[in-house]
């Protein structure tokens, strides 16, 4: 199984009387596409799982023969794994509650308001969604030292509430689209205020949609990693997991089973919720939001 | 395009067009006639002021500073004592007098036109595929291309640095199992070639699943019908594809492809991890080139001027996005 690029010719035109048979050539490359994508995450959690002899071979093992754990007790009890993993967690938390709040508000501005500037408003978000996030490290690292504010993990929250909150709002905006104003209307043609008519009738119909859009908004902050490089250099105490992954060599050195159990330790998070959210994933509801 | 998502008990097929992004402006909640418009007053204006307040301290702040730090001299005496001179157009016609910056340019459009060449066409293929697999095949293959699409790029830049390791690799044992015996122990990271192929490699990794789920949404709302006729009609897979299935992919297509055109740029986290820009400068592209010359050389200012012009660069692409984005949702 080699993780090559795999060519994958236009299929033949089926005739409809052959329709969902089998057909060798397509199920041949469906294994190849599947393989091609599962492959390094495959690879890196039976790595994580091999002794380190069944690792430092000159023939490796598709397969693992004998299994261990040795590995991820060795990334748990390395230096700082429970305080960068609390960092994470923390940031990602705190970044995603705050846009979702602050988004919660907007959208409902935007879903069920009319008033002078909403396109103005649309516009801005729909670029703030594009925006050259890789180009501002600089004027933020600058801005960020002036204001002392580096190795300050709030400020980098700051910066990942940002990066998650124009996605946010433009998914909650659709969500809300989708519950009828009547609803809220007829609440309060019953007695209710308008903030009583949205947190009754309303919020509950938003929940899923709030919890798909924290996920997505997680996995951003979760996996965000130039910013938390740059932003967080003195205070080694402050760093977050994805930085203190890419340093696994000063930690790990030539530990390659220590450095993917790390890596599985980092990336599960993120792979379930993918797969918990595969439907919406694969309506493309995530669409330029997430890319991973 | 609603919230897809909430369509109960749906299998993996997905729903529909679902183009990247969201309605144009506009678009949400029309006030059907009659209905005499809601929510005046300060109302709006108060629940939208967080939003408007973090956009403007957080990006447009930035933003104009990125530019003023490109149009001042600003080292990193000025970086200390905060007295930076303002020096015009002068950054950008010192990167554009430097044969390394031009380099650099050229480099970075290479890497761009690669990359989204190989995603375009194999997650192309790939929705094709996924079309015309059973309900088996199907789940399988979306299945491997979420999985691909949730490992986190610090994730997948670590087991790739792992996978191409010259003594333990799994991919040079393959070669090397294969005959190339040129492959043993072979230093991927140390030749500028093989390490930027390997920087391509893991960005089209990482992209083909967006870019093959979004085009397959794009291909199930192909009407059926009109393979039917074409290929009553004779017509041939490539013909039929050409003439039926890419006119009604066409916008989806354009969309997707300014976005992977954008978010090049992002591979800017997978050059730093893994080479720094190296060996030599290899495999450093536009927006690696800013962040080397800023906070490793202190030439904040030639930095920034650098990150100015990636973003006039980006911009140009992202006009182009949003006609496309708009147009498609006048037709609907």
């Amino acid at each position: 199984m080699t993780p090559s690029v795999p060519t994958v010719p236009p299929s033949a035109p089926a005739s409809p009387a052959r329709r969902r048979r089998r057909h060798p050539l397509r199920s041949t490359l469906a294994v190849v596409v599947f393989a091609f994508c599962v492959f390094p995450v495959y690879w890196m959690f039976s790595t994580a799982f091999k002794p380190s002899t069944d690792i430092q071979t000159d023939q490796p093992q598709l397969v693992p023969l004998s299994w261990t754990l040795d590995h991820f007790r060795t990334a748990i009890d390395s230096d700082g794994f429970w305080l960068f993993w609390r960092n994470s967690l923390l940031l990602t938390v705190g970044a995603v509650l705050l846009a979702l709040v602050v988004a919660l508000a907007a959208s409902f501005a935007v879903a069920r308001m009319r008033w002078r500037g909403r396109r103005a408003f649309l516009v801005l978000i729909f670029a703030a969604q594009m925006a050259p996030w890789e180009s501002l490290i600089i004027p933020i690292y600058i801005m960020y030292r002036d204001a002392d504010l580096l190795d300050r993990l709030p400020a980098l929250t700051l910066i990942y509430f940002m990066i998650t909150l124009p996605f946010t709002i433009v998914v909650l905006r659709n969500f809300l689209a989708t519950v009828p104003e009547e609803l809220e209307e007829a609440a309060q043609v019953d007695g209710c205020t308008r903030p009583a008519a949205f947190r009754r009738v309303v919020f509950p119909l938003l929940a899923p949609g709030l919890m798909a859009t924290s996920l997505f908004g997680f996995i951003t902050a979760w996996n965000e990693f130039a910013y938390a490089n740059f932003l967080i250099i003195k205070d080694q105490d402050s760093r977050t997991l994805p930085v203190w992954l890419t340093s696994f060599q000063n930690t790990f050195g030539t530990d390659w089973g220590a450095t993917m159990a790390a890596s599985s330790l980092f990336a599960l998070p993120a792979l379930l919720i993918f797969l918990l959210l595969q439907r919406q994933v694969t309506s493309g509801f995530a669409s330029g939001a997430v890319k991973a | 395009m609603q919230a897809t998502g909430r369509r109960a008990g749906r299998a993996t097929p997905p729903d529909p067009p679902s183009v990247p992004e969201a309605p144009p402006a506009g678009a949400g909640s029309p006030a059907p006639a009659g209905r005499p418009p809601r929510g005046s007053g300060w109302w709006p204006y108060l629940l939208i002021a967080p939003t408007v307040l973090g956009t403007a301290a957080l990006l447009v702040v930035p933003l104009l500073r990125g530019v003023l730090i490109s149009l001042q001299d600003f080292e990193l005496r000025q970086l200390i004592n905060g007295d930076a001179e303002f020096v015009g157009l002068d950054n950008y016609a010192t990167l554009l007098g430097d044969a390394r910056f031009w380099e650099v340019v050229r480099r970075t459009f290479l890497f761009m036109a690669i990359n989204v060449v190989a995603i375009m066409v194999l997650s192309t293929l790939v929705a094709l595929l996924v079309e015309r697999l059973g309900r088996f095949g199907r789940t399988m293959v979306l299945s491997g291309l979420v999985l691909a699409w949730g490992m986190p790029v610090i994730a997948a830049t670590t087991v790739f640095q792992w996978m191409f390791h010259s003594e333990y690799g799994v991919v040079n044992w393959t070669l090397t199992s294969l005959g190339f015996e040129s492959f043993d122990r072979y230093p991927w990271f140390a030749n500028g070639p093989a390490a930027f192929a390997i920087v391509v490699f893991l960005v089209v990794w990482q992209s083909i699943p967006f870019a093959a789920i979004t085009l397959y949404a794009g291909l199930t709302t192909v009407p059926k019908e009109l393979h039917e006729a074409a290929r009553l009609d004779g017509a041939s897979a490539w013909q039929a594809f050409r003439t039926i299935t890419y006119p009604m992919l066409r916008p989806i297509f354009l969309l997707v492809l300014c976005l992977e055109v954008i978010w090049t740029f992002r591979a800017f986290v997978q050059i730093w991890v893994i080479t720094q820009g190296g060996p030599g400068d290899a495999t450093t592209i536009l927006p690696v080139y800013a962040v080397q010359t800023a906070l490793s050389a202190q030439r904040y200012d030639l930095g920034s001027a650098a990150s100015m012009i990636t973003v006039l660069l980006m911009s140009t692409v992202l006009v182009i996005y949003f006609r496309q984005l708009y147009r498609q949702e006048a037709e609907q």
